[in-house]
Formats: C-alpha cells, structure tokens, sequence
C-alpha cells in the first residue's frame, strides 16, 4: 500500500490551515506533502497516472513526465495550471488547496530550478 | 459582483454578513477570481452567455454551520445549491442549475465519524471523498472495502446521492442502495434524521435501513429538499481472495444467450463482482482499454464503412484470428475453494453457448501486495484511482484532447435483444447526428437488473462544437424516451428534457415532485432546477 496523507484528521488540516512556515524546508515539506495528497493520484509515477501519461505524450521526453523531476517549473505556472485547468484536468477551488496549500506546491515544484 | 437572480443588493449585502459571521470572512467567496472556481470545468456552455456562474460561495465547517446558512438563505431568499467535493464531472461539476445561486461549498465538513469492522458501515460527512475513506481503513489496517466509482477523488456522500456506482460486489455497487441513514439539513434549516437516526440515541442508524413509517432517503437523492450533511454507507468486508475467468463466443447473436445467462447467474449470486462485458474484436475488456489500444485496422476498416456494419465479416475476422466476437469477465470475491468452484458452475452453464471458449484468470489473495497493485484494475479491488482519465486525457493515440465529456447514460433493459436493438438506434443516431458511438459498444453492468449504456460526448472550448453536440444529446435523450428508455442522471444543462420525458399520467411525478417542493422549500431557495423541479416562482421559465 502506498504511505499516503491520511485520514480526517489530515484532511481538516490540509482544507482549513492557513500555513506560516518558520523555515523555507518547512513550506517544501508542507509542499511535498500537499502534492502527494491532490496532485500524485493524477501526476505520480507507476502506471494508471493519466497526467503522468498525457506530459509524457505532450513532450515525448523534452521535458520529464513527471512534475516532481522538472526543473524548469515556477510557482507561478504551477498556480496557473491549478487554478485554470488543462483539458481534462478541472481547476480546484480554494477549500480543495488553499492559497497558502498553492504556494507551497509551488514552492515544492520549483526547488529544482 | 454579481447578485442571485431575484435579489437587491442590500438583501445580499445583509446575507454575505450573515454567512460571514456564521462561517468566517475566510470562507465565503464573492470575488471573480473566486467564484470563477465554482463554474462547471466541462460545461456544455463553456463560454456562452447560458453559462451557469454563482454569485458566490459559503464553505461551513459543521452542520450547525450548514443550519445557520439556511436560515439566513430564507430570510433573505437566497438561491442556494449544495455541493459536496464540486467533483461530479460530466455530470455538472460544481456549478448551479439556477445560475447566480450562492454555492453552499461541503468540502470542509470532511469528518470520518465512524468505521465498524465489525459490522461493517461507516458514518461520513460530505466533503469526505472515497480516497480519504480508502486511506484512513487502510492507515487502520482495517478489513473491510469501500465499493468506489472510476474517479476516486469524489464524495462518497455525493456519488451516493447523485446515484453512482462503483466496482465491486453488487450489493455495494448502487451507492445509494448501500446507504444506510442520513442526517439531513432541511431547507428551513431544521435538523431531520432517516431511518432509525430518528429515535434519540438509536444504537442502529447504520445497521437497519427504514427505521419506522415511510422511509423518505429516496426524496434526498438528486434532490431539491434538503443538504446531507451525514450519511452513513454499508462496507464490504475484506474477501479472502478474488478470482476472475473469461468466456468468449464467436457469434453475433451468441450475445442473446450470454446475458441470459450471465443475468441468471448474477441473480442466483453465483459469482458476486461486475462482470466485464465487451467485444472483443476491439481489444481488451478493461474500460479504457480500446482508448489506450485503438481496435485491429481491419475492424476499424468495417465499421467506418456506411450503413448497418457488415456483421458477417466481423464474425469471419473473430473466428479467423481467434478473438471471437463477444466476451465476458465473471469475477468472485470469496474463500478461494468457493470461488473455483463458483467458476467451475458457472463454466458449465456457458458451455451452452456453442464453441464457447474459456480462460482462467489468477486467483489473488487479498490483501493485494504492492506489486499485484499496479496490475490490476484497482477499483475491482475497492482502491480508489482516477486512472480512468485515460479517457479523454492527452495520449499517442488522442494527440489532440477535449476539454471534458458530459455523459449521456440511458437505462436499458438486460436481455441481449435491447442491446441489439439499443446498438442499432444509437448506431442510426450516431451517423445522422454525427457524434462518435461505436456500433459495437456495450452496455454497463453496473446494476444487476437493468443494462447501462455510457456515451461520452466531448466538450470543447468551441460553442458551435458545443452547440451541435447538446442538440446532439437533447435527440438522443428525445430518441431513448420514444423507445422506453430513459436516463439514470444527466448534467444540469439537460435535466428538464430529461424529466420531462418522465411524463406518464400528464407528468405526475414531477408534480409530485413540485408538490413536496412547494412543502418543505416554500420560498424556493434550495437547488432550484435541480433534476427538472423547480420552485413555484421560477416554473414558467422550465424548458
């Protein structure tokens, strides 16, 4: 079974928080843990992830397939693409990832730039 | 900002106060940025003027929260309309019916009240989707399943009340079926519980469904009555093993005695999981599978030819190349002597279908080890995925994408005749209307009584596209209902034509329906439109 963030508990805290992270590594962690909660279902590794599998077919290997390998994404395209969609993939609102969640995602997906 | 429809904008102003100081400023949207968040991602109207926007949007935390929102509604008679993860894609995502409406967000109300082993219920809340019941069973080790649809980041509460369906053991794939006590948040804002959650302290709210007197559950699915705010669902407890085995016949009309039997079996429970039923001229059985792998050429080649596919030469390509021309999945959940014998009986009953021809699958202890997850189709399993975007999604063989689907879904009855008969009315459709069915699609086998035709038709951020494929989907729905079939669930963009074609005795169900609308909702103000009911106010603008 994959470690997943879990349970109830975990899901009040990643809808109501509005995070202040003392440490840039704690936003990062926070990121990493938002990602693994909305985006990881879609965007992980393995098969059976279609956005995995749709930037694959996007850039045929230009670009890794996978969000967490880019090193050329910024938050602010991050922010873009959640909150304005892409195909089929639909926006989420902000009781689904917060502003703070957003930021943190971002911050996540960009640490390699 | 954008006022509801009938409103001042004092009244709003008073009411966005009021639902600020039940919930906090933080959770009540009324900025363009946010409120756009609310649209419908795969509206047929993408873009149109008839697009359905809301004027804002009020995220409580609990359901005394949901209670205060409703009072407030009523006393300024604002449209309100519920939405519990805002994840029912093409079937209208999260936005209203009555554009302008006030979106009463659930998603925060995401409590896991209760999970029995034992017993085998849980107790849940709204904003609770079927990845977050899957994960905290499985953070428990607990040994029961959530019977989940394809999209596994809906709600449990919604997909049961939109009346979805799931995977596994058919006593749990009706979600609604496998429901067992609600607590619901009348329109006043008055506070009602089904079933035996209406005796103070009952000890068997989710284990005995209709409590005393009539049970009304039904009246708070694809409803306009009230916001559930609790609901409690049957579990499926953890089968020591599953085991599949697959029948291929070779003739067209060998499908006739297929369902036959594979109903009989079904309703005798001689083999308990969905069974996958497709053509296998196309390729796999899994759903997606044609998407991921595009038919033989040769098969593509007859079908695109005009007029009635010639079925002469797909039987000669399926004796030919051995793929046979039909072929079902059976699959069993149970100890694993039981279920071989299971397919052993049920291997003898297809046997009477002439060169049928049969294969083994594998048997899998459960729990599944990692490895055995990736390679199964997970929701057969109760694990919650969204592989299913497949569909729909970029791949090699769909370069160019969609922008969503909207689901035409009719209802058909289970004897291989309907299919015949509902693959030649969608085939005729299909090529006048222009709109891609495949001629040999089959039904879903969702339900246990009834067959379930799913067609998909894109969206596109094009309104003349749009435009063509909603006239498209409104002659289907016309073309089903001369035919006696009718849909399960459509998206708001269609749910008065749907209703309306539920008309016997001068449509007295939807007056029915009004009738208890004008009862519990008499200002009108919860879900207004939903599924074709309509409060008394807004009645002469019904399409």
């Amino acid at each position: 079974m994959r470690a997943l963030v879990g349970g109830a508990v975990a899901g009040v805290v990643l809808a109501v928080a509005w995070p202040v992270f003392a440490q840039p590594q704690d936003q990062l962690a926070h990121g990493k843990q938002v990602f693994q909660y909305w985006c990881a279902t879609c965007h992980g590794a393995g098969p059976g992830h279609p956005g995995t599998d749709a930037l694959q077919a996007k850039y045929h290997g230009a670009q890794p397939a996978l969000l967490e390998d880019r090193t050329d994404l910024k938050p602010e395209t991050v922010r873009f693409f959640v909150r304005h969609g892409v195909t089929v993939m639909p926006f989420f609102r902000k009781t689904e990832i917060s502003d703070a969640d957003l930021d943190a995602i971002g911050a996540y997906l960009a640490r390699r730039r | 900002m954008r006022l509801p429809p009938g409103v001042s904008q004092s009244d709003f102003a008073a009411a966005l106060t009021g639902f600020e100081a039940t919930v906090g400023k933080d959770w009540v949207f009324t900025s363009q940025e946010d409120t756009d968040l609310y649209r419908d991602a795969y509206s047929p109207f993408w873009g149109e003027p008839e697009e359905k926007f809301v004027s804002a949007a009020v995220a409580p935390a609990s359901t005394e929260e949901v209670q205060a929102v409703m009072r407030i509604a009523n006393k300024y008679k604002i449209p309100i309309y519920p939405i519990s993860t805002g994840k029912n894609l093409g079937y209208g995502g999260s936005a209203p019916v009555l554009s302008g409406s006030v979106v009463l967000d659930l998603k925060r109300m995401n409590r896991i009240l209760e999970v029995d082993e034992k017993n085998a219920f849980a107790l849940v809340e709204p904003g609770v989707s079927y990845f977050d019941l899957y994960r905290y069973i499985d953070e428990r080790g607990l040994k029961v399943w959530v019977d989940c649809p394809d999209p596994g980041w809906g709600s449990v509460i919604g997909n049961a009340l939109d009346r979805g369906g799931g995977y596994t053991n058919a006593l749990y794939r009706n979600h609604f079926d496998a429901h067992c006590g609600m607590e619901v948040v009348l329109p006043n804002g008055e506070l009602l519980r089904t079933g035996m959650g209406a005796l103070p302290g009952a000890k068997t709210w989710q284990q005995y469904k209709s409590g005393f007197g009539p049970w009304i559950d039904g009246l708070f699915s694809q409803t306009s009555l009230g916001v559930v705010t609790k609901m409690g669902f049957w579990l499926m407890p953890q089968p020591e093993a599953y085991l599949s085995g697959t029948v291929t016949v070779f003739r067209r009309d060998d499908l006739i005695p297929l369902v036959e039997i594979m109903t009989r079996l079904e309703n005798q429970e001689i083999y308990t999981g969905m069974p996958l039923f497709g053509s296998t001229l196309l390729g796999g059985l899994e759903p997606g599978d044609t998407q991921r792998r595009p038919p033989p050429a040769e098969v593509s080649a007859i079908l695109a030819r005009p007029g009635e596919p010639d079925w002469a030469a797909l039987e000669r390509f399926g004796r030919d190349k051995g793929t046979g021309f039909w072929g079902c999945r059976f699959q069993f959940y149970g100890p694993p002597k039981v279920i071989q014998a299971q397919w052993e009986y049920a291997k003898e009953q297809l046997s009477a279908i002439p060169g049928a021809k049969f294969q083994d699958g594998e048997l899998f202890r459960i729990p599944l080890s990692a490895a055995d997850q990736e390679r199964v189709q997970k929701v057969v399993f109760g694990i919650p995925n969204l592989s299913i975007f497949f569909i729909g999604a970029r791949s090699d063989t769909n370069p160019n994408p969609t922008e969503g689907h909207m689901w035409f879904s009719p209802i058909i009855p289970r004897t291989g005749e309907a299919v015949f008969e509902a693959q030649k009315v969608f085939g005729d459709a299909a090529r006048e209307l222009g709109v891609p069915i495949s001629p040999l699609s089959l039904p879903g086998t969702y339900w246990r009584r009834a067959f379930i035709f799913i067609m998909g038709f894109p969206i596109t951020h094009d309104p003349a596209v749009n435009k063509k494929n909603r006239e498209a989907f409104k002659t289907m729905v016309r073309i089903c209902a001369e035919h006696g079939w009718g849909e399960y669930r459509t998206a708001p963009a269609f749910q008065d034509e749907v209703m309306a074609t539920y008309s016997f005795g001068d449509h007295a169900l939807r007056r029915f329906n009004e009738t208890l609308k004008d009862a519990v909702d008499p200002n009108g103000i919860l879900s207004a439109g939903h599924y074709g009911v309509w409060p008394k106010h807004l009645r002469g603008g019904r399409a």
